[in-house]
């Protein structure tokens, strides 16, 4: 009885931390907007962020998008050569891309890399007093330091996710096409037959845009929230790739289901 | 429990208090906390903590490693709330309740010097401070880069400008944090553990800073030690923080104290070397 009671007693306890790290999560959320909205908007920041986010990212971007494209192509043609569709290969590569695979592994691609380091960054500057310094000089840490970062995933995510897509369909063409032996003018003439720019290509980016404002806000959610101490820095950049991975397949379904996309 | 009044040393608020070096009119205390209570977990820190800091003078919150000096120091810049309690301004306005606007203007009025300088650090040091001018302020850059230059020569620090924090030694981040703290010409500058981790020499130097500022400004401020020599060198006023309370006086009340507790605390041969290096 009494181990029933405490069963009890520590998942009510439970319930109420994950409602309270929710509601400061929609409260950070919402401020953060807001302060992203509110003048100054701090371009020369938000420039700065976006080459961190989005150009130093573009080596792994463009050698993932290769090599996942490319992967495609192999098993793509492998199985179509069974049902004699081998000419189907550009649909199914460019289909599966824009639709599903360009936005989703971008955003996890990015989370690994620009995510967590975005949240160390932050949670460093915690530990550092670097904003409470900020604090003390009146300038709101959320509007100098946090919004410029958010907003630069945000915006590079989408251009990210696309240059995903395009090294994919190039890497399905050359394994399909130059190392199988494939009709190049099929490739070519089912990928644009199949992707259609209002549903597919429209939709793909959609999800890049949501999976970047979930990447963003989680980042600087465990920053700015981490623990003022080292194992805080490296929990915070941890739990951003987990969190943010994990919320970037369930929101990939839930778009999918809600929109077709 | 607050911590009882002893022979020469006032225990709570002096402005309320008509005994010994403390006694002083309300127009001459510039910060004064009432009954302040903190608990951090299961750990007190403060239980109805009273003191002031007089205006335009030195205050140095001195004690033992881990009393709770940072902490008062976070609570006095608005940084952190108390559990209960009050943090009155010029008598008039009160701290602990203030709605965040209202925060942002009294900080206007206050400077801070972080232990470890707090220096945004993918800045250059010139820019972090000029950061509150060009937030605050619509100088020109010229107007800025003078009011920077006259700011780095008060605080003795010439040619780092382009240099980024990590790149500074540990006494230059602090005079580059005090530099900081120090641009908006503030009423009230805060330090917290300005000589910690510091050679003799520089601690020195940043003794002759801290007074320099004061003389020439008018300012107050408010510094944590648990440097005991340098908090005798440089205080006009010192609040000690002891068992979760605080007594209050002047440098000498403290070494004529009674109480072992102050005694235990100030009495080191270190102390009694600087002051008669001071006599001398």
């Amino acid at each position: 009885m009494v181990d029933v009671a405490m069963a009890v007693r520590r998942l009510g306890a439970e319930t109420i931390e994950t409602v309270r790290g929710l509601g400061e999560f929609g409260v950070f959320s919402w401020r953060l907007t807001d302060a992203g909205w509110r003048p100054p908007l701090r371009i020369g920041r938000l420039v700065s962020e976006v080459y961190d986010v989005g150009v130093l990212s573009l080596i792994i971007i463009t050698v993932s998008g290769l090599a996942v494209g490319m992967v495609l192509g192999l098993q793509g043609h492998n199985t179509l050569v069974r049902f004699g569709a081998e000419e189907s290969l550009g649909a199914v590569v460019g289909l599966s891309l824009v639709r599903e695979l360009g936005p989703v592994l971008t955003a996890l691609l990015v989370a690994g890399r620009a995510g967590s380091a975005m949240a160390a960054e932050i949670a460093s500057m915690v530990v550092t007093e670097q904003l409470d310094g900020l604090r003390m000089m009146s300038v709101d840490p959320l509007d100098f330091v946090v919004s410029p970062k958010a907003f630069a995933m945000l915006l590079a995510m989408p251009l990210l996710a696309a240059l995903f897509v395009t090294c994919g369909i190039f890497g399905g063409y050359f394994v399909g096409i130059v190392l199988l032996g494939g009709d190049g003018g099929n490739y070519l003439s089912a990928l644009e037959s199949a992707v259609n720019f209002e549903d597919d290509v429209a939709g793909g980016l959609l999800k890049a845009v949501v999976f970047g404002a979930l990447v963003g806000l989680i980042a600087t959610f465990r920053g700015f929230t981490a623990a003022p101490t080292s194992a805080g820095v490296s929990a915070a950049a941890t739990s951003t790739v987990v969190v943010a991975s994990v919320a970037t397949l369930v929101f990939d379904y839930i778009i999918t289901a809600l929109w077709g996309v | 429990m607050p911590v009882a009044a002893s022979s020469g040393l006032v225990a709570g608020p002096a402005s309320l208090d008509a005994t010994g070096a403390a006694r002083r009119s309300l127009s001459d205390v510039h910060l004064e906390v009432r009954d302040l209570w903190l608990q951090r977990g299961s750990r007190p820190v403060f239980e109805g903590l009273n003191c002031v800091f007089p205006r335009g003078q030195i205050t140095v919150v001195a004690g033992a490693s881990g009393g709770g000096k940072t902490t008062l120091l976070r609570i006095l810049a608005c940084l952190l709330r108390p559990n209960r309690g009050e943090v009155w301004v010029d008598g008039e306005v009160e701290l602990t309740g203030l709605a965040a606007a209202a925060v942002r203007e009294f900080r206007g009025r206050v400077g801070m010097l972080f232990q470890h300088g707090a220096l945004l650090d993918a800045m250059t040091v010139y820019d972090n401070v000029a950061l509150p001018l060009r937030e605050h302020t619509r100088l020109g850059e010229a107007e800025i880069r003078a009011r920077v230059e006259t700011v780095f020569t008060a605080v003795g620090l010439e040619g780092i400008e382009a240099l980024l924090p990590g790149e500074l030694s540990g006494g230059m981040v602090k005079r580059a944090g005090l530099a900081r703290a120090l641009i908006g010409s503030p009423d009230i500058l805060f330090c917290d553990e300005p000589f910690s981790g510091l050679d003799p020499p520089t601690v020195r130097r940043v003794e002759a800073v801290l007074a320099d500022v004061n003389r020439r400004t008018g300012a107050t401020l408010v510094i944590t030690s648990h440097h005991v020599a340098s908090t005798l060198r440089t205080a006009q006023h010192v609040v000690m923080l002891i068992d979760r309370g605080a007594v209050s006086g002047t440098p000498k009340d403290l070494l004529a104290s009674q109480d072992s507790r102050v005694s235990g605390f100030f009495r080191e041969p270190e102390v009694l070397a600087a002051i008669e290096a001071a006599d001398g």
